[in-house]
């Protein structure tokens, strides 16, 4: 722990390769980046690894096994047979990709024969990397909403109009996703301070018949966003207070503002827990994922913890958020009945607040 | 009683909490100040977000009270749409 408190990182380092960096006093000595020595004062480049598989339910190495910390430089690699992502992976690596700009990316050649799909999604023009392949006209397109950045309020709303015929769904379908794309996005443009906006994409899966989303943005993130008006000392516990109904680092005042009533993400991880699907958050170094629920277990809570649920607090910092949601279309409860839900849940919870701060007479 | 057709303003999918915003202060708000009704015409309008209408209304109740919404008549809702616009009023009636 002393090389983090005395040397600066410009005299310490004399050779740098892929894992492992060498100080002067210490020559020959190899020491592993990420074991000890503080990853602040180094600028080690990112590494990124595409699985062969990664979806909600198993992303957690994935976001394990790449280091944030100093983003100067991005080096991409992939599973040489299969790449089968999840959007929300894409958009992490897209939204880093405009953060540090072509030169400082490094993406190694695609050979997986999957490879095709990171192109359609047009992953590499968002990295500025010419990937080399090429996709024939009469390839089937899929349903899919490739990487997609929104910047403004105006563009959102014209992004809305223009996706959901991309997706092919029913009016019924379409209610949530398009609900849950506006409000995520919207929260990207309102609180998180991004210079690049929201980063965001979709894709339909035909076997599982699900629709998956990812979002990510590289801005203040959660704990700063929150921290405005609360006092959260976590990212963890930030991201308790951003899913809980009411509460919005805009204002500290029940009902929000005229503009924010801190209900976006509630909503969001409302629509996902009755479809018993998946919905994960992630900010700082914080991860909350919700997990599926058993059918004839399907309450909502206005505490996140409660639901069933895991987190972790130690992944590696993500500078900003990022969200990821499944939608599953066979289970897709009509938009109204789930709203009778959340306006229960939701007024209990003001109700449970508004009672703890009572104030009782104090008698003697 | 002045009547603000929305479809024309926010199209099918109401969610853009600008043009929300701008339709209470531009044209809610002085009609409310000339002790004006208001008719709020969702005809076409297929859903809306919750943000939308907190940004369409919210601000309403807080400033002239619950009262306001016997001077607001909300017209040709849906099913979802109604339910959003009563999640708002409800939970506003909750808060300070």
């Amino acid at each position: 722990m002393l090389f983090r408190l005395f040397i600066p990182s410009n005299i310490f380092i004399y050779n740098t390769y892929r894992d492992y960096i060498c100080c002067y006093f210490c020559p020959g000595f190899p020491v592993k980046i990420g074991t000890f020595i503080n990853k602040q004062a180094f600028p080690v480049d990112m590494r990124i690894h595409l699985p062969n598989s990664a979806f909600l339910g198993n992303i957690d190495p994935v976001l394990r096994s790449f280091d944030t910390s100093d983003p100067s430089e991005l080096e991409i690699t992939a599973n040489k047979k299969w790449i089968s992502v999840h959007p929300v992976v894409l958009s992490m690596i897209a939204s880093l990709g405009l953060k540090l700009g072509p030169s400082n990316i490094r993406c190694e050649k695609m050979e997986a024969r999957s490879k095709h799909y990171l192109e359609r999604m047009k992953l590499f023009s968002f990295l500025g990397v010419k990937s080399g392949i090429r996709i024939t006209e009469h390839e089937p397109a899929g349903r899919f909403v490739p990487l997609t950045q929104i910047k403004k309020s105006d563009e959102l709303t014209h992004f809305i109009t223009e996706m959901v015929p991309l997706l092919h769904l029913e009016p019924k379908q379409a209610e949530p996703i398009r609900y849950v794309i506006s409000e995520l996005a919207r929260n990207v443009l309102e609180h998180s301070q991004s210079e690049h906006g929201a980063i965001l994409c979709a894709q339909y899966y035909k076997k599982s018949n699900i629709i998956r989303i990812g979002i990510a943005d590289t801005g203040i993130g959660i704990k700063s966003s929150i921290n405005v008006s609360h006092k959260a000392k976590t990212d963890l516990e930030a991201i308790k207070l951003a899913l809980t109904p009411g509460i919005t680092g805009t204002t500290r005042r029940e009902g929000g503002t005229e503009y924010n009533a801190g209900a976006g993400l509630f909503f969001i991880k409302s629509i996902a827990k009755v479809n018993r699907d998946f919905f994960v958050i992630y900010s700082g170094n914080a991860l909350y994922k919700l997990l599926k629920s058993s059918p004839e277990t399907i309450k909502l809570y206005a505490d996140p913890f409660r639901d069933r649920h895991s987190k972790d607090e130690k992944l590696p910092y993500w500078q900003g958020t990022i969200v990821g949601v499944d939608i599953s279309l066979n289970a897709t409860k009509k938009f109204s009945i789930l709203l009778d839900l959340i306006r229960d849940i939701y007024i209990k919870a003001l109700k449970e607040r508004r009672k703890a701060r009572y104030r009782r007479p104090r008698f003697i | 009683m002045k009547t603000i057709r929305l479809l024309k303003l926010v199209g099918s999918f109401a969610e853009n909490k600008d043009i929300a915003r701008d339709i209470r202060i531009k044209d809610i708000v002085p009609a409310l100040e000339k002790e004006e009704d208001i008719t709020l015409d969702f005809e076409g309008v297929e859903s809306a977000t919750q943000s939308f209408i907190h940004a369409l209304i919210s601000d309403l109740i807080r400033r002239y009270g619950i009262e306001v919404l016997d001077k607001i008549i909300f017209k040709n809702c849906n099913d979802t749409v109604k339910k959003i616009i009563s999640i708002v009023a409800d939970y506003m009636q909750e808060t300070d």
